[in-house]
């Protein structure tokens, strides 16, 4: 009788199906529960991966309601790759529509804040632009001028206060107040750090992240917050190493 | 700079560590007995940052082991692309002194289980985790080791001792083994074989990297004992006993000391280190 491993996969993610016939224990008897140490491993060393990326959200809830949500979650998105690192990229979206959490309205957002902050970890390392070179672009040359910003660098627009619940939770900062916050992440060496900006800012670093030249950034954003000013926001993301390429119009390196 | 690449061609014949990123400094101090370090894969893959900022510290100052833990070699369908293609960078850019995978599977349509799943050994598996190796090998550009299993049953298809599949595989790749002699302890008492007898019949001119580990103990449904390759404890006094047996037949092997759970201070782990150390120097005082 021979097992495939479409049957054994199935079982092992699925404990009320029966251990697959054709496995024993050395001796001819059935494997039983010997099988269930595989079903443990699979479980448990995903959950840990999960513990690993998402320490905020676990503990929001404490550590066996996270069990059981990681639980839930393994079964209905196992992993598609081998790199754990990316492992629950679903995850917030899954808590979205998962309703025993529903009353945790911020929980997803948390949970993007931690896969930011990963993600950033992991990301190519990237040399910063060299500020002086702003400097050096002709105001009228300005508004034509892209900037690319560095691979490590996340941005969470979120409706909770996302940052001060994290930082309540993981750092000893004080109690979140019902503020809606934009959290900038940026690796100045290698550790990502977090930085609360105002409406402007966040508006405007999307815009650069979409491409956008600094003229239509700048005009986007004074559009969606008049008192927007450039020029703390633009030290913010030097001073983060946060720019990795300045490209003035008509540079024709430059990927519009 | 020195080129770590012609220094560190090879793993010596001494104890070595599975590297985790809370010994980091220690190790930069002062790593003895410690000899070389050996890396998951899966970890090192990613794009930057302090990960890959660590590895390449290390890697000018030991000989470094890639050892991957994700490709699924037993795995019925095809490898994964994308996979390889990382491993295969990971292995151009550091250019390890070795690189070893599993004798198991992980991925099923798509999905990655996270662990090492057992095969029966059949010449259908024979033929698909020679096929795997022989791609691996390709894209890597270099030979690889084959590590045994810890097994928890056996496969009522089977028609092929354990020892004879690897020794068979290793012949159609050209792969080296590697000796996982605590996985050897754990399989042997939960299928009910011999240790002593495995290693004798293991095909101990190819291997090229012992390992060493922790288990736990538990027991199945009629209460024979069950062993976990649990790599969260010190190795057993037994898998010690077994790899003085293993020495003495193999000649001196690099050791590395797994330690993956319940993660000691580094001392602990340097201790484990050192007893591998012993073994080595024991054996070198026999008269050959």
């Amino acid at each position: 009788m021979s097992v495939d491993q479409s049957g054994f996969h199935d079982a092992l993610l699925d404990a009320e199906r029966p251990v697959p016939k054709g496995l024993t224990d050395g001796h001819g008897r059935p494997a039983g529960k010997r099988f269930d140490i595989y079903r443990n491993n699979v479980a448990v060393s995903l959950t840990e991966a999960l513990e690993l990326s998402f320490p905020c959200v676990r503990r929001l809830i404490g550590e066996e309601n996270f069990k059981r949500v990681a639980g839930v979650f393994l079964r209905r998105h196992p992993p598609r790759t081998p790199m754990l690192m990316q492992y629950g990229a679903d995850f917030p979206t899954f808590l979205e529509g998962f309703e025993p959490l529903s009353h945790l309205g911020y929980l997803p957002d948390v949970a993007r804040l931690e896969q930011a902050l990963r993600l950033s970890y992991h990301a190519a390392d990237a040399a910063p632009a060299d500020a002086e070179q702003l400097a050096r672009i002709p105001p009228e040359a300005l508004a034509d001028t892209r900037m690319e910003l560095a691979p490590a660098v996340r941005l969470v627009r979120s409706n909770w206060p996302v940052h001060a619940i994290w930082a309540f939770n993981m750092e000893d900062g004080p109690k979140p107040q019902p503020d809606a916050q934009d959290v900038l992440i940026t690796r100045p060496a290698l550790d990502p750090l977090m930085t609360v900006t105002g409406a402007g800012t966040a508006e405007f670093v999307a815009a650069l992240i979409n491409g956008e030249t600094l003229g239509t950034a700048h005009q986007r954003t004074t559009g969606a917050a008049a008192d927007f000013d450039l020029a703390p926001a633009l030290s913010l993301l030097l001073g983060g190493s946060a720019i990795s390429k300045i490209q003035p119009a008509g540079d024709i390196s430059c990927n519009a | 700079m020195p080129d770590s690449s012609a220094l560190f061609d090879q793993l010596p014949p001494a104890p070595g560590v599975g590297y985790k990123p809370q010994h980091f400094t220690a190790i930069i101090e002062d790593a003895s007995p410690v000899e070389w370090l050996e890396i998951h894969a899966e970890n090192y893959v990613g794009a930057g940052g302090r990960p890959l900022a660590q590895l390449r510290a290390l890697a000018e100052r030991f000989p470094i082991s890639v050892h991957g833990v994700g490709l699924s070699i037993g795995g019925e369908g095809r490898l994964d692309p994308d996979h390889l293609a990382r491993l295969a960078h990971l292995c151009d850019w550091l250019n390890p002194a070795s690189f070893s995978e599993h004798l198991a599977w992980s991925t099923h349509d798509g999905h990655f289980l996270n662990d090492l799943l057992p095969l029966p050994y059949t010449n259908a598996t024979l033929t698909r985790v020679a096929d795997h190796i022989d791609e691996l090998q390709r894209a890597i550009g270099r030979p690889m080791l084959l590590e045994n299993p810890s097994s928890y049953l056996a496969f009522a298809e089977s028609t092929w001792s354990e020892t004879d599949f690897l020794d068979e595989v290793a012949r159609r790749t050209g792969c080296g083994l590697l000796l996982d002699v605590n996985n050897v302890f754990v399989s042997a008492t939960n299928l009910g074989l011999d240790a002593r007898a495995y290693i004798d019949a293991f095909a101990l001119e190819r291997v090229g990297e012992i390992h060493l580990g922790g288990h736990d103990s538990d027991a199945d449904d009629h209460g024979a004992p069950l062993l976990i390759d649990s790599h969260g404890r010190k190795v057993a006094d037994p898998v010690w006993a077994l790899l003085d047996h293993t020495l003495a037949r193999s000649g001196p092997k690099p050791i590395l000391i797994e330690w993956d759970a319940n993660i000691p201070d580094w001392p602990v782990l340097a201790a484990e280190a050192a007893r591998a150390g012993a073994a080595l120097d024991v054996l070198a005082k026999v008269p050959a």
